[in-house]
């Protein structure tokens, strides 16, 4: 029986920046346990010398010409921005100290 | 109806009028659509009434209105993916598949309902609230595009769009008795579909016949070059399969994991007697032996999340959608952390967690790698039942609509659901299902899958229609005909 706990959930979460409610971090934790016992059972099968499969085409390299094409205007970009300043977008500081 | 538009005796602006109506009637008790554009969808039949009348020659399916999940981007119409952190979202652009649409002058009536980003067998998931099934009110229409199969079934719209990942057009359309197909990976673009796991997406056709899926699939499907997994071939032709009607000395290959144990007794009784219909048509049965197929979801249950724990980081609060918790001096990360608690719904991060927990390193081996492995086994496997056979069968999911919160709170007894549609996406092969009737038990319709190698989706069309006409001929009209009448009048 797998299981994870309720800080291992809270450290994913904050990985995937996500910031969520104790009751949500204790919910998800009873939870996982089951989970991560169905999806174990890719272990159970013999996979020696199996090549992984990441997509199912097998295209690579798709190339274009270098050309410009018509793209967004900064207006049509902008038009659903949260918050903009001087036709940019407007963020929260980005670094640790203080204004 | 397209003949009608053709011969005059009916207007697309009419058409679409008596479809507007009709949500109106009964959308309230089937809470299909997120967004009805009343205006947009008359403007386009104008248009094409006007065409009309100039007598320039338009497509067969011009001025037949269409309802639209709400995963596929519209410019200037509201667009959610059924998730409250694209709230009041207007996308900039149209997805390759909507302008195709669009040239074809089709009439998108509205964008539908959505288990958030897709993630979800039942659209219960909507950050919106879910939607009902119109064979009967308390049971789910099934997901994720479980709006687009319900506005289909309750006549809202002759035709839909929805996405298929894991079995969410085929599971849908099998609960609400109506055609619905996953095309080849490839074949249809992505351009503007929000991604949930870029590999295993395709979007794909919903109509109440085959033939009318058969004209949908063939407008939206071909090359693009905004999609780089897009196929640049030539593309089978998918309405003259539908119209063949023939399975003469065709091989069926019947899926012997899926089927017997697990499959409500209803369903496995309709996929016995459509395996009989088919043969004295003239079709040979086969019983093929896929031993993969037992690790197909636990695989999918890992790359999907995997992928999805990646696409879904682009939801940061900066550049578009909601954003919590911008008050002075709050960093950047402390925004996306609120903006994501807040705007994604309890499965989506349930997925998100599971995705990075399984590329973490010292797991990503463990299950992320093996998952990746299983998919080889089982694009193996098909391979050799292909070899044996044209088109592969199974019953289309393993019980009818289930009861609206009856697995809600179950995610493994929720994931089982899609046992059978899941290993064509990791293969990425095309499926198709179809009304194969009523459940003895429950008077629920069953859905019939065939699936075909990848590119050769004429062969799902042309088995389809065959199998439908047959069916259709003996029930004495379309299933969709014996669907319990709805509040307003049809």
């Amino acid at each position: 029986m797998s299981s994870l706990s309720r800080d291992d959930v809270a450290k994913l979460a904050g990985l995937a920046r996500i910031e969520m409610s104790e009751e949500e971090l204790v919910s998800l934790a009873s939870q996982f346990g089951m989970i991560l016992d169905a999806v174990a059972r890719v272990q159970d099968v013999d996979l020696e010398g199996v090549a992984p499969t990441s997509h199912p085409q097998p295209i690579r390299n798709v190339f274009r010409e270098d050309v410009v094409h018509p793209s967004l205007t900064p207006e049509q970009a902008l038009s659903g921005a949260p918050a903009q300043e001087e036709q940019r977008f407007r963020v929260p500081q980005i670094l640790g100290e203080a204004e | 109806m397209s003949e009608a538009l053709a011969k005059g005796e009916v207007t697309s602006t009419q058409l679409t009028q008596a479809h507007l109506d009709r949500i109106k009637d009964v959308d309230p008790a089937v809470k299909a659509f997120l967004h009805v554009d009343t205006d947009g969808a008359l403007e386009q039949a104008a248009r094409v009434d006007a065409d009309r009348s100039a007598g320039k020659t338009l497509h067969p399916l011009a001025g037949i209105p269409l309802a639209l999940k709400d995963v596929l981007t519209q410019e200037g119409v509201p667009t959610t993916a059924g998730s409250k952190i694209l709230q009041g979202w207007k996308p900039q652009y149209d997805s390759t598949v909507v302008s195709k649409i669009k040239n074809a002058g089709i009439v998108i009536v509205g964008k539908t309902n959505m288990d958030e980003f897709a993630m979800g067998s039942s659209t219960e998931n909507s950050a919106y609230g879910p939607t009902f099934n119109p064979w009967d009110l308390t049971r789910t229409p099934g997901g994720s595009s479980g709006g687009s199969a319900a506005a289909v079934s309750a006549f809202e719209a002759p035709l839909a769009i929805g996405s298929d990942t894991g079995g969410s057009i085929r599971q849908p359309a099998a609960l609400t008795g109506i055609v619905g197909v996953r095309p080849t990976y490839g074949a249809v673009s992505r351009y503007g579909l929000i991604a949930y796991s870029s590999s295993l997406d395709q979007a794909g056709p919903f109509g109440r016949t085959v033939l009318d899926t058969a004209l949908l699939h063939d407008v939206m499907a071909g090359h693009d070059p905004k999609d780089a997994t897009s196929i640049n071939g030539a593309f089978p032709d998918v309405v003259a399969a539908a119209r063949k009607r023939d399975v003469k000395g065709m091989k069926i290959g019947v899926i012997k994991q899926l089927q017997g144990e697990g499959y409500q007794s209803g369903v496995q009784a309709r996929f016995d007697e459509s395996l009989q219909v088919l043969a004295s048509l003239g079709a040979q049965i086969v019983e093929v032996d896929c031993p993969s197929f037992e690790y197909a979801l636990a695989a999918y249950y890992l790359i999907a999340p995997s992928e999805c724990s990646s696409n879904l980081a682009r939801f940061d609060a900066m550049r578009y959608g909601l954003r919590v918790g911008d008050s002075d001096g709050a960093s950047a990360e402390s925004v996306m952390n609120a903006t994501r608690n807040a705007g994604f719904g309890h499965e989506v991060k349930r997925r998100i967690i599971l995705g990075t927990y399984a590329l973490s390193s010292g797991y990503y081996d463990a299950y992320y790698g093996s998952a990746q492995k299983i998919r080889t086994l089982i694009i193996q496997d098909y391979a050799k039942a292909f070899a044996q056979a044209d088109v592969l069968v199974s019953p289309t999911a393993p019980t009818t609509a289930f009861k609206i919160g009856e697995k809600s709170n179950d995610p493994i007894a929720m994931y089982l659901g899609d046992v059978a549609t899941i290993p064509v996406n990791l293969a990425g092969i095309c499926g198709m299902s179809l009304p194969a009737g009523l459940a003895d038990e429950d008077n629920l319709p069953v859905g019939f899958q065939i699936m075909a190698p990848a590119m050769q989706d004429a062969r799902l069309y042309q088995v389809g229609s065959a199998l439908e006409a047959a069916l259709v001929s003996q029930w004495g009209g379309h299933l969709i005909s014996k669907a319990p009448a709805l509040g307003g009048s049809k």
